[in-house]
Parts: C-alpha cells; sequence; structure tokens
C-alpha cells in the first residue's frame, strides 16, 4: 500500500490546492502517470505518481488547500520500492527513471481545468463590461482559456442559454420544487466560493450537483500570487547564490542564412525560429559542462541530462520558466514543436509536473524586446542561467576586414560555487562554435551511455 | 483563394489574433506602428499568425515579406494584395 501525496513544486512551495482529480478508485496506475491537478501560484501542474498500483480511497476533496506531503490518495498494490510518492523539494535530479515509460498521460485532455478559466485582465474586463457571466463560458483558447471572442458571442449575463460545446450535456438539476439537488459537499462548497447552485449544471443521478461540477474558485489572484513567488525565488537566489557573469557576442551570419533556407524550402507550420538554435547550441553545451549542468541541494548535484528551462512571459505579467527534457538530444525540429508546445500551455497556465521541477538549467531570451543583452538570475537551485539579446546587425572583423553580420550577445550567469569563470567561458565559446555548424546542431544526438560527455 | 477586401483582411488578423493572444486589442493599435510592438507579440506568436493566415486563406507568407506585415496597415495591405 502507498500514497499519493501533496508534492513540493518548488523550493518555495508550503502548500497546494488540488483542483482536480484525472484517475478515479480502480483506476491501475503506472509511475509517471498524470493522476491530479495541483493549483500553485504560478501555474497549474499536472501531477504524477511516482509508482505503479491501483489507485484506492481518494483522501482530498477537490478544491481542498493541504501542505506538501499530506496524503492524497492510497495506491494499492504498490511496493513499498516504489514509496517514493513525495519528492522532496524541488526535485530529486538523479537517477532519471530510464526510458520514461511516458506515453499518452491518462485522462489528460477533456477535462482541463483551464477550461473556463480566464487568463486575460482585459477578457475579465470586457466580460464584466458585457455582463457575461464567466462561470458559464466555454473557452475556445489554447487549453479551454476564454477568449476575447467567447465572451464577444457569449449572450449577456446570466447562466443559461450558454451552448457550452460538451460532449455530454447532463441536464441542470433544477426541479419543479426550484430547489438544486446537489451534495452537502457541493452545497458547501458552492457556499464558499460564492456560486449558485441553481447556476451549475450537475453531473449526480438526476442532474444533482456533485462536488466536481461547482466551479472552482474564480483563481485566486495569480497576479499577486506570481509576483510573489517571482520575489521569494529571486530573493532567494540573489541571497544564496553567488553569481559571476561573462559575456560574448555570437556571429549568427552562417546560422541564420542556413536557417533561411531551411525554413523557405518548407511549409510554414514547420519553420523554426532562431531561437530554437540557440536553445538547441545551449543545452548541446550544457550536456558538456555538468559544473553549470543540474542543481545547488546541500552541494553539487550535476546533471548528466539536460532539461532546458525556457523562460516564458505570460501575458498580463508575469514568468514562468518550464522545462523540455532532453532538449540537447532533439533535432531543430522536435525542439521547435516541443517549444510552441511548451509555450502554449505555459501561457493557459497548465504545465506538468516533470516540466516545472525537471529543468537542470534555463535560458532567458529577450530579443523579441530589442534589448542587446540580458543579465540572469540564476533559478534556484539550478547552476546556470543563459541568456540572449536581440539579433541585430554589427561590424565585425572577419579574416582581417571589417564586415557586416547579424549577431547575439549570449551572457551566462553561473553559480560560483560549482563553477569558476573558466568553465563558464568555455560553455559559452562552445555554444558560439556550435551555432557555426547548423547542420550538425539539427541533428538529434543519441544520449551518451554513462552520464555526462567530457 | 478568396479575395480578401481591407477590411476582410483586418477582421482575419483580428480573428488569428484573438486565438493566439486573447488579450490583444487591435482597436488600440496604431496603425502604422510595429504589430508586435503595439500588440505585445513575441516571434512564437508572429509565426503563429503566418500559421494561422495560412490555415485561414491558404496563403503562405515567405519569411523574406515578413518586414512587409511589419505594422497593421502593411499586414492589411499584404494579404489584400495577394490574395486579390
Amino acid at each position: 500500500m502507498g500514497e499519493f501525496c501533496m508534492p513540493s513544486l518548488g523550493a518555495d512551495m508550503d502548500e497546494g490546492t488540488l483542483l482536480e482529480w484525472l484517475v478515479a478508485p480502480g483506476d491501475p496506475v503506472r509511475r509517471g502517470d498524470i493522476v491530479a491537478v495541483i493549483d500553485t501560484e504560478k501555474s497549474d501542474i499536472e501531477v504524477e505518481v511516482f509508482e505503479d498500483g491501483v489507485i484506492g480511497e481518494l483522501l482530498v476533496e477537490v478544491g481542498t488547500t493541504v501542505p506538501v506531503g499530506t496524503p492524497l490518495a492510497r495506491i494499492e498494490g504498490a511496493t513499498d520500492a516504489g514509496r517514493r510518492s513525495a519528492p522532496t523539494s524541488p526535485p530529486v535530479p538523479a537517477p532519471q527513471p530510464v526510458a520514461p515509460a511516458e506515453g499518452p498521460p491518462r485522462g489528460v485532455a477533456t477535462t482541463a481545468r483551464t477550461a473556463g478559466r480566464v487568463l486575460s485582465p482585459i477578457v475579465r474586463h470586457l466580460a464584466d463590461e458585457r455582463h457575461v457571466d464567466l462561470h458559464h463560458l466555454a473557452g475556445t483558447g489554447p487549453g479551454g482559456v476564454i477568449t476575447r471572442r467567447d465572451v464577444e458571442g457569449a449572450p449577456r449575463s446570466g447562466p443559461g442559454g450558454v451552448a457550452a460545446p460538451l460532449e455530454h450535456r447532463p441536464t441542470r438539476a433544477t426541479p419543479a420544487d426550484g430547489r438544486t439537488r446537489s451534495s452537502p459537499y457541493a452545497r458547501r462548497l458552492a457556499a464558499e466560493r460564492e456560486v449558485s447552485l441553481t447556476a451549475v449544471v450537475g453531473s449526480g443521478p438526476g442532474g444533482a450537483v456533485l462536488a466536481a461540477d461547482v466551479p472552482a474558485a474564480a483563481p485566486v489572484d495569480r497576479d499577486a500570487g506570481m509576483r510573489d513567488a517571482i520575489a521569494r525565488a529571486m530573493a532567494r537566489s540573489k541571497r544564496d547564490i553567488p553569481h559571476y557573469y561573462l559575456q560574448t557576442t555570437v556571429d549568427l551570419g552562417v546560422a541564420l542564412d542556413w536557417l533561411r533556407t531551411r525554413n523557405e524550402a518548407c511549409p510554414v507550420v514547420e519553420r523554426v525560429l532562431p531561437a530554437v538554435l540557440l536553445l538547441k547550441a545551449t543545452a548541446s553545451a550544457a550536456a558538456e559542462h555538468p559544473a553549470l549542468n543540474g542543481w545547488w541541494e546541500d552541494g553539487h548535484r550535476p546533471s548528466s541530462d539536460v532539461h532546458l528551462g525556457v523562460a516564458i512571459a505570460l501575458r498580463g505579467g508575469g514568468l514562468v520558466a518550464p522545462g523540455i527534457d532532453g532538449a540537447d538530444q532533439m533535432s531543430l525540429t522536435e525542439l521547435m514543436t516541443a517549444l510552441r508546445d511548451l509555450t502554449g500551455r505555459a501561457r493557459a497556465g497548465r504545465v506538468r509536473q516533470r516540466e516545472w521541477t525537471g529543468p537542470t538549467i534555463t535560458v532567458t531570451n529577450l530579443g523579441d524586446l530589442g534589448v542587446d543583452a540580458v543579465w540572469g538570475v540564476i533559478r534556484p537551485p539550478q547552476l546556470a542561467m543563459v541568456g540572449f539579446g536581440a539579433v541585430h546587425d554589427e561590424v565585425l572583423a572577419v579574416d582581417g576586414a571589417p564586415a557586416v553580420r547579424p549577431v547575439v550577445v549570449a551572457s551566462l550567469a553561473a553559480d560560483h560555487r560549482t563553477s569558476d569563470g573558466i568553465e563558464g567561458a568555455a560553455l559559452l565559446s562552445r555554444i558560439a562554435a556550435l551555432l557555426q555548424d547548423p547542420d550538425a546542431l539539427d541533428r538529434p544526438h543519441p544520449h551518451p551511455t554513462g552520464g555526462a560527455t567530457p | 483563394m478568396t479575395a480578401l477586401t481591407e477590411s476582410d483582411a483586418r477582421d482575419l488578423i483580428a480573428k488569428v489574433l484573438a486565438d493566439i493572444a486573447p488579450e490583444v486589442d487591435l482597436d488600440g493599435a496604431r496603425p502604422d506602428g510595429q504589430l508586435q510592438e503595439e500588440l505585445g507579440l513575441d516571434s512564437m506568436d508572429f509565426l503563429n499568425l503566418m500559421i494561422g493566415i495560412h490555415d485561414e486563406t491558404g496563403l503562405t507568407v515567405p519569411e523574406r515579406d515578413y518586414p512587409a506585415l511589419s505594422t497593421l496597415d502593411g499586414a492589411i495591405a499584404y494579404l489584400a494584395e495577394r490574395t486579390a
């Protein structure tokens, strides 16, 4: 018998709110399956189970906030060896599961918690103006997020009438006596969340409203929570991590010519952004420099795998940096696909646990904002952050003569506890060198056996 | 490919952008300002805009034409011209 516990999804997380169960008692689960969604200040996280077994009793109801480590469900038939349900904060880096049996995560999908969430203050404002009740609007944006168009197309105010594109539309629990049938817990939840039960579509017998039907509380002010979370993490970083900084100017002439030719020849959906070349070069270089790739947790914990964090600015403010596992082994096309997918989900406010807690090094790319360079603040417990400014033309000395070339300033902020400037310089030089050979950069690299390559 | 009037082209851009960046307010953007700056779009958003335009109209905008679409006015004119 094992337990699935509230995981720690970051060094500063003390408690979490269960937003959704993606499994029910009796469902078989395998290590790595996504079983629930947890609300944190910065994003909703799809969390996974760390053992094989069968889901037993669910111990915590949706909407409940519990401390990290609280058992959320029993897992029957789990072996004791597999009892690692609550990884201590932050992630346990090594050993990575060999051949993680990913597969399509069970049960994810249709009931996305972002469904019905409004991420944009502007959309929220518009809904207010138009008296549109957001609780009863089906979102058509990424992850079911409510978009401006959804609001514009919605009937004014009022629970009824919105044709939510649900696969099955259970009956509304408003019998003739006008009293809504509901479970006591659902009634209590609705009261807490200030939701009118008459407006809720019930999925229970006879359309009775169950707890799971009650729309989750309007997300707590995530903007404020986000700011707090960033403040804590960055203050901790500057307090605990002795940063050192390096920069180098990288000639992108060859890489961008190569990319232009490549993109000309392929359909628009297969185009690769220049940023992907920078990410791939960083990931490949990081794989060769474990002093800069990994974590600091009571000492240096280098990683032989590269899980590349990508700083993603959220619309309406804030920042998240989930990661792409094995970015160093992907082709550029694969990495582009992964980046597009991750960006979309991060902005929709829902990512996976492994993406959230896994990164071993992070890239921040402020090129779109036109700045020359960025000096990163390392995300604890990571060891380094690589930054890129805007690609711009500069006069360089090429073969002894001045030439105008597209360049980017690559910077490194690194933890002096695990590396010295000489190693940081080697990482940046390697990134620059890799960007001179885009064909090689595009080749997926088989993962070296036996850990980090020298 | 259906010919787009300038008004159609604007509506198309608004429709595609509503999916990419639900909060953008096309009406609040200066028509001759840099589209990405006006609307807070990054290069991934811009590429997604090109993909959306392709999905809606069948029109493939080559990368070398991106500068022509860097303002809202420019993008509208480009779409109207290329679908004519």
